[in-house]
């Protein structure tokens, strides 16, 4: 559909504007958790494009419509209990409006929950775009109890109100067309506006007198003065920068004066609320008991809650293992494989190096790529079907105590789980965090968790070296996964994040079934996130990482790779390791797995893998094989979980920080368990 | 309603129902809470208040999750006493 997906620059608003048919872009809010995405899916259907708000790491998604040959761009804003400056989201939201300046705000709100929704509503009427509100999950507050009659609600708030049940597409097209109405009529927009308390209604016009004049636009002075009284952070920093330093200092000791303003000013909304919904909306009161009481009897019951948990996991695993492995397997072997197969056989006249690049440079890096897709729809889809549900949340709340010795909040718990399975999911899963520092930790620390390729070297390695032991050896290495991150945790969190301890206040939503619709656009959203970005990454280092082990000779033992692991020898002695196993460690760069493939290489005397592993036995000491598998279990991550890190915090200087923590960390662990046990005198 | 006792949320026993008198904690704490439902002079009731971990509290139909640390520094009003002996 052409170039729907242009920014919105002054000229282009103008000249839309003069025009008749112009786009109008409808900017579409709402706090967490009231189906807005689903809303957001039915008016815009396959025509989403998801992105990121420049310079941030939300994901900002928009999508167009057409209606009667008028064309609608919805940009769905993040979703924000508030508009003040408390997150990166809820600047977004009001950047937004104010900035962009959209035709008309389209805000669901949650029926069964109205007057907390309205604080929302609350915030956006003193911003210069008019409102239409959705009342999402009527049948829900019916359920309740809860009575609303929208009419005396649109009559209360002087704006259109439509009842909605977007589970089953009701009220959509009313919403959209009322919307449409409401863009083209703006004049029209006459709402009911809370006013701020009478205590300081005096201070606020103080402070506006002192702003005339000084504010730029867009922004308006009633807002800036009322934000003033709210302790905004980022609307202070402005003021102060616009402001001669009398005005300023007469607005700061005003603001010192009425710190309390802004305890007037939200009780003063709720009292406005109150008055909005106290004839439209009956209220059947408490005492009530609803589905979500008794689920969550057992779901944030301490025990109950903590078993209940251990059981979706024990799940998310058995589906991955039963349906993500095979299929990855499968593409694997016969897809990539025979596609390999065929194009040696075609590429046979070719320069042999040219067909190596491309049957094991290139396809080997497109197989990598391919085959971390079934564990990730796998995981996505079981990540977006507990969020839907509304049980995420419920396990945040479970896991909260056991992770806040990490200085995280129970949210970190899914995405550390899921890097058992794969590191990559683990680093994308942090979406779920609210705050910006406790995400970042979570990403630094995700790699920590041995993946299911590092378990499955341990698996294969421990029996060779330790025999009998090896059960105890392998639990041993999970369980130095595990303390170092608590370390790094407990550590990153007295030093780098020291002070950036966010407030853990989170609303665990009613539950709800899950909209299939919502699930596969997450699904889709985010792999195709990790193939476009992460993939061409993994790609490029693929081939990269074959030309050095490939060249000059042709094959890995002479190659700059083995130059460049001999050349590391001295750091490798210090961990009893020769150039071999320095080479394998880098090869896992690729993939983790790929170090069992470089050690059959380096010292295989044949084809089978008995042969190999008598070599190892007979050269490798076990305190050596000790620090080998150590360092490996703690290495860098594999190329795409460093190609996610980039991707989820937009920050090559946080990934290297990552990456070399972990480089550190590694070495200094196998120095330490090689010289420990060689000073004890065991394994040597 | 007998007695009208002042604690803060975090000393509150599960099942009691309260009404926020003070918010202590700065503007910006302040304005968060507003923003999830919690304001001076709104109904509160402790659904959950383990030893150690997170608060479950209900307020404007909404459960919502309190750290100790957040539940410390918002003074109630209790209206209802809840019963201390069903926690554990």
């Amino acid at each position: 559909m052409g170039s729907q997906m242009q920014p919105n620059d002054p000229t282009k608003l103008a000249r839309d504007a003069a025009h008749p048919e112009r786009t109008i872009v409808v900017g579409l809010a709402g706090q967490p958790n009231v189906g807005k995405s689903t809303v957001f899916n039915l008016l815009t259907g396959l025509s989403q494009h998801v992105g990121n708000w420049p310079g941030k790491t939300v994901e900002r998604k928009e999508g167009t419509l057409s209606r009667n040959g008028t064309r609608l761009r919805v940009v769905d804003l993040p979703g924000t209990y508030s508009l003040t400056a408390n997150s990166e989201e809820e600047r977004i939201a009001r950047d937004f409006i104010v900035h962009e300046a959209p035709d008309v705000i389209v805000m669901i709100a949650d029926a069964s929950a109205l007057e907390r929704n309205l604080y929302l509503l609350a915030e956006l009427l003193v911003l210069p775009a008019p409102v239409v509100l959705g009342l999402n999950m009527i049948d829900v507050a019916e359920g309740q109890g809860i009575n609303i009659e929208p009419h005396v609600l649109e009559a209360a708030l002087g704006l259109p109100v439509i009842p909605l049940v977007a589970s089953k597409n009701q009220g959509i097209s009313e919403l959209i067309a009322t919307a449409e109405n409401l863009a083209r009529q703006p004049e029209s927009f006459q709402p009911t506006r809370p006013a701020i308390a009478e205590p300081h209604r005096n201070v606020q016009a103080q402070v506006r007198t002192l702003l005339t004049g000084h504010v730029p636009a867009p922004y308006r002075e009633d807002w800036i003065a009322l934000k003033l009284l709210e302790g905004d952070m980022e609307v202070t920093g402005k003021a102060e920068s616009w402001l001669p330093e009398n005005n300023w200092s007469s607005i700061a000791a005003l603001l010192k004066e009425h710190e309390d303003a802004v305890l007037d000013i939200a009780s003063g909304r709720y009292d406005w609320i109150a008055r909005m919904v106290r004839a439209a909306v009956i209220h059947p009161g408490l005492g009530q008991i609803s589905l979500t009481d008794r689920l969550d009897r057992i779901a944030v019951h301490p025990l109950w809650g903590l078993l209940l948990l251990l059981a979706m996991f024990a799940l998310v695993f058995w589906l991955t293992f039963t349906a993500a492995v095979p299929i990855q397997h499968w593409l694997d072997v016969v897809v990539i494989g025979q596609l390999q197969d065929w194009l040696a056989v075609t590429l046979a006249s070719a320069p042999p190096w040219l067909a190596d690049l491309l049957v094991h440079g290139v396809l080997g890096g497109v197989g990598i790529v391919v085959t971390f897709v079934p564990i990730l729809v796998v995981f996505f889809t079981m990540i977006a079907f507990l969020e839907d549900t509304g049980y995420l949340t419920r396990a945040a709340y479970v896991m909260d105590r056991f992770m806040h010795f990490l200085g995280l909040h129970g949210k970190s718990f899914l995405p550390l789980f899921l890097g058992f399975g794969c590191n990559v999911p683990a680093v994308m899963g942090t979406r779920v965090i609210g705050s910006q520092s406790g995400r970042l930790l979570t990403i630094l620390l995700a790699p920590l968790v041995p993946c299911s390729a590092r378990l499955l070297i341990l698996a294969l390695l421990t029996p060779v070296f330790f025999g009998n032991q090896a059960a105890m050896v392998s639990w041993g290495l999970v369980s130095l996964n595990i303390l170092v991150l608590a370390i790094v945790g407990i550590a990153l969190n007295h030093t780098v994040f020291r002070g950036q301890h966010a407030a853990f206040i989170m609303e665990l939503p009613i539950y709800h079934l899950p909209s299939l619709r919502s699930i596969g656009h997450f699904v889709w959203n985010n792999t195709w996130a990790f193939l476009r970005k992460a993939g061409t990454i993994i790609l490029l280092v693929s081939i990269v990482v074959w030309a050095l082990s490939s060249f000059p000779g042709g094959d890995v033992e002479q190659s700059y790779l083995a130059r460049f692991g001999l050349s590391l020898t001295p750091i490798g002695q210090l961990m009893g390791m020769d150039w071999r196993m320095i080479v394998a460690l880098l090869s896992s760069f690729i993939a983790k797995e790929n170090a069992i493939a470089t050690l059959g290489i380096l010292y295989g005397a044949g084809e089978d893998g008995q042969g190999f592993a008598e070599t190892m036995v007979a050269v490798v000491s076990p305190a050596t094989a000790l620090s080998f598998l150590a360092v490996t279990m703690l290495f860098i991550p594999c190329v795409a979980t460093v190609a996610v890190m980039h991707q989820e915090t937009r920050s090559w200087r946080w990934t290297l920080f990552g990456v070399l923590l972990l480089l550190v960390i590694a070495l200094s662990a196998g120095v330490i368990l090689y010289q420990g046990a060689k000073w004890l005198g065991i394994g040597v | 309603m007998l007695e009208q006792q002042e604690a803060f949320l975090d000393q509150c026993a599960p099942g009691a129902r309260a009404v926020v008198s003070e918010l202590r904690g700065g503007r910006g704490f302040a304005s968060r809470l507003a923003g999830i439902g919690i304001s001076v002079g709104c109904q509160v009731e402790v659904l959950q208040n383990p030893a150690h971990g997170a608060l479950l509290v209900l307020v404007r139909d909404t459960r919502i999750a309190l750290g100790r640390g957040e539940a410390s520094k918002i003074l109630v009003r209790e209206s209802e006493r809840g019963q201390s002996d069903a926690a554990e």
